[in-house]
């Protein structure tokens, strides 16, 4: 494969991300290279050393259909073509217990004294291709997947057809290692249920089992193949020219989900119930093989990249992209760019096209050679700062010092600074502006929006990025909530600071929300905790004054949560109902 | 682009002139929202020097207009007053830069996502939307001229994962000349791919 030789790429595979640091750009990464205990460079593949290697253990590559030995390499035509040893299944270097490839190896190219490494580089730009997997049917046993050999996967289907596996392509029963003469398919195995496994569509799998079916077909073309379904989705170019080349060689479509299936102790046969829906009536079918298509979901260790980036996901776990139609490459972070299936299951071609629209949007950047920071970064007013370091706690990005032992004024580096505003909320001394941000304009703000018949408004604070987005995608949806709801953005929860929230209830503001990302999401790491920490704290200083806490609500609605988002504003609503001029004109005499 | 000057420094003493430009955005936004109504209080805010409606302001007549009056008019702040600032804040910020005036002297308002969107009552979202206008206004009395930072951009991309999408990422980027840092976690690249065996809908 090409990414192996060519001269611009950097391969580290056996590798992970631990640390991600910077912004767009400029991002300084940290990647964790494990000890293959084989010098990948100087391997030649020759396979002495898996011909002596005396431990036998399950080959993963095949999901435990073949072997392989402690010493190996995944597939033949891995890249980079060079073993790798599992210590957990190694004997060891002792000369009493093994080391036998090391005597073996020509190259010398075995080192069990290898450690894990620690590379660091500079990039500009991240692109994010995390990919996904498959879906775990032991979620809906009815199929006894876990108890009847014949059950098997639609992902364990390519192993036992793929050309690496003993059998040769050839696909035989578990039970007699025969082949089946008849063979079924159910679709949708934890996908589109709300009650279990996924509620979406995995995209891929109608097409899959199409796929598997004709495969079928031309080698075995007197084999009964019979597909249960719900909805064929043949959606794609040359895709229903497929669909029918299966119907015509005799595949058979049966719409209906199987609802039980039983094992003829004899046969092994699996026999299955179900109601077929365009009849209307109760069906038994018998198979010699039953193949579950598995649908698709979020890879667990994306989660670990999400943080590191500051990206967020979608309900469904994947990640989430800027617009759904307008801009479905980029991630909410500058300089971070979605390809594949992290963002949404989807076909190879699919995948590719979002690839290289990835590269593309990449290229944009790093081909102009510079970027412009919006200005919307914090400043430090000398004369005001008593160097107290509550910014530069507050600061996710760690671009505030000050030196407290020496009294000088905070120092901000403004290429570092993303403007979340958190620090401007934190200064007790207004030591700090945020541009095109400030102070005066938001209160400004709240003295325009409260002008008249305060007593009727939502005063509310929403951040730029989640819900802000969400109230945005409210719209989109055309959702209705009470309109007497009047935003105010900025660009995280962060930035809001107690004296606007005092500001608004001396204005008469009958209600104040403050919304924000949910904790994982922030896009400013964790300024959200701060703003949690604020509001609690006001809160309490409520109640000690005598003000109802009810009145000030934090909620967290992220980008996608528009139907929270109206929620969410009429709980606000049925709360502000409760508060009577008359507690009005008292809590502006408490504030006053 | 952004570093135009020849704006008039706010600090001084210099006289506020806001154009407030309500865009009705076909039937999305005067669908619900009465502009005429909202254009004419407009007008009524403090500083605002000048307010017009158009179909779509962001479309190149809409920009036309809004580069036409910040000359004509001699417009220190503008404010538009249509969908959120997640879409078009780039584009007016372009607009107001391209017709000389910084464009962190720009404000919008958003009457479409979280007005005329998401209420139906034509007396209540026009009510909304002048208070979203004149709040957005009340900051745009307020603004001040920015100089955006300038960042070099570091000529090196990092590829997280090596499956098909991973590997088109990089070589896409390899072969346009950037060096690439591909990292995967498996001991090989190819991802899932690797595992199967025909694909559709060519069946290789």
């Amino acid at each position: 494969m090409d990414v192996g030789r060519h001269p611009k790429i950097k391969l580290l595979a056996y590798s992970e991300v631990v640390q991600i640091t910077g912004y767009i750009g400029n991002f300084h990464v940290k990647v964790r290279k494990k000890a293959r205990y084989v010098d990948e460079s100087a391997c030649t593949a020759c396979d002495e050393c898996v011909k002596i290697c005396p431990v036998v253990k399950p080959d993963e590559h095949q999901l435990g259909f073949a072997t392989r030995k402690a010493i190996y390499i995944p597939f033949a035509q891995a890249v980079p073509a060079a073993y790798l040893i599992n210590m957990e299944d190694c004997l060891g270097n002792n000369p009493i217990a093994c080391g036998k490839c090391a005597e073996v190896c020509d190259p010398k190219c075995i080192d069990f004294d290898q450690q894990d490494e620690f590379v660091e580089f500079d990039v500009g730009v991240a692109i994010v291709a995390t990919g996904m997997d498959v879906c775990d049917p032991t979620i809906l046993d009815e199929y006894y997947y876990t108890k009847y050999e014949n059950v098997i996967t639609s992902w364990e289907f390519e192993i036992l057809t793929g050309p690496g596996y003993i059998t040769k392509s050839e696909l035989l029963r578990p039970t007699d290692r025969k082949l089946p003469k008849s063979i079924a398919f159910i679709q949708c195995v934890g996908s589109r249920s709300e009650k279990r496994g996924n509620p979406y569509c995995s995209n891929i799998c109608c097409m899959n089992t199409v796929k598997d079916t004709l495969y079928l077909k031309d080698h075995h073309p007197e084999m009964e193949c019979v597909v249960f379904y719900m909805d064929m989705r043949t959606f794609g170019k040359g895709y229903e020219d497929l669909y029918k080349r299966s119907k015509a060689l005799g595949v058979k479509y049966i719409r209906g989900i199987p609802g039980d299936v039983v094992q003829d102790p004899k046969t092994k046969n699996l026999i299955i119930t179900v109601e077929n829906t365009t009849t209307g009536k109760l069906e038994k079918h018998e198979f010699e093989m039953l193949v579950l298509s598995v649908g698709v979901i979020p890879r667990l260790e994306t989660e670990q990249i999400q943080r590191a980036l500051t990206l967020s996901k979608t309900p469904d776990g994947f990640l989430m992209e800027t617009h759904y139609q307008l801009n479905p490459i980029d991630s909410p972070t500058g300089g971070v760019f979605l390809a594949g299936c992290c963002e949404a299951p989807k076909d190879i071609k699919s995948s590719v096209i979002q690839a290289s629209g990835a590269a593309a949007r990449a290229e944009r950047l790093l081909s102009t050679g510079k970027v412009t920071v919006e200005a919307i970064t914090s400043t430090i007013i000398p004369d005001l700062c008593k160097s107290c370091g509550i910014c530069a706690d507050a600061c996710p990005y760690g671009s505030i010092t000050v030196d407290k032992e020496a009294k000088t004024p905070a120092v901000v580096v403004s290429a570092a600074c993303k403007g979340c505003g958190t620090c401007g909320a934190e200064c007790r001394f207004g030591a700090i502006e945020m541009k095109h941000f400030t102070d005066d304009q938001i209160l400004a703000m709240i003295d325009a929006m409260l002008e008249e018949k305060p007593e009727e408004k939502i005063c509310t604070f929403a951040c730029n990025w989640c819900s802000y987005a969400g109230a945005d995608l409210a719209g989109l949806s055309r959702m209705q909530y009470p309109a007497n709801a009047r935003l105010i953005r900025t660009m995280c929860s962060g930035r809001v600071d107690e004296k606007f929230i005092w500001h608004a209830f001396k204005k008469g503001a009958p209600v104040v929300l403050v919304s924000g990302c949910h904790f994982v999401d922030c896009h400013y790491i964790d300024a959200n905790r701060w703003t949690q920490k604020r509001v609690e704290s006001l809160w309490n200083k409520m109640e000690r004054k005598g003000i109802r806490p009810e009145r000030l609500q934090l909620e967290w609605v992220s980008a996608a949560e528009a139907v929270k988002w109206t929620k969410v504003m009429n709980a606000v609503e049925d709360i502000r109902k409760t508060v009577t001029k008359k507690e009005i004109e008292e809590t502006k005499k408490i504030l006053m | 682009m952004l570093e135009q000057s020849g704006n008039p420094d706010p600090s001084g003493a210099e006289e506020l002139k806001i154009g407030v430009f309500i865009c009705e955005c076909g039937i999305n936004i005067a669908g619900t929202v009465d502009c005429d109504e909202l254009t004419e209080w407009a007008k009524t805010l403090p500083d605002v020097a000048f307010a017009i409606k158009n179909r779509y302001t962001c479309a190149e007549p809409g920009q036309q207009e809004i580069k036409r009056f910040i000359k004509e008019e001699n417009l220190n702040r503008v404010v538009v007053a249509s969908c959120t600032p997640r879409m078009h804040e780039p584009t007016f910020r372009r607009c107001c830069a391209d017709a000389g005036l910084n464009p962190y002297l720009f404000e919008m308002a958003n009457i479409r996502e979280q007005c005329s969107w998401v209420h139906s009552d034509r007396k209540q979202a026009t009510q909304k939307a002048k208070d979203i206008v004149k709040m957005a206004v009340a900051k745009a009395r307020l603004l001040e001229p920015q100089q955006e930072l300038e960042v070099p951009v570091t000529q090196s991309a990092l590829v997280v994962g090596g499956g098909i999408a991973g590997i088109q990422t990089s070589l896409d980027l390899a072969d346009a000349g950037y060096p690439v840092y591909l990292v995967e976690k498996e001991p090989t690249v190819g991802g899932l791919m690797s595992y199967i065996n025909k694909t559709f809908p060519t069946m290789d």
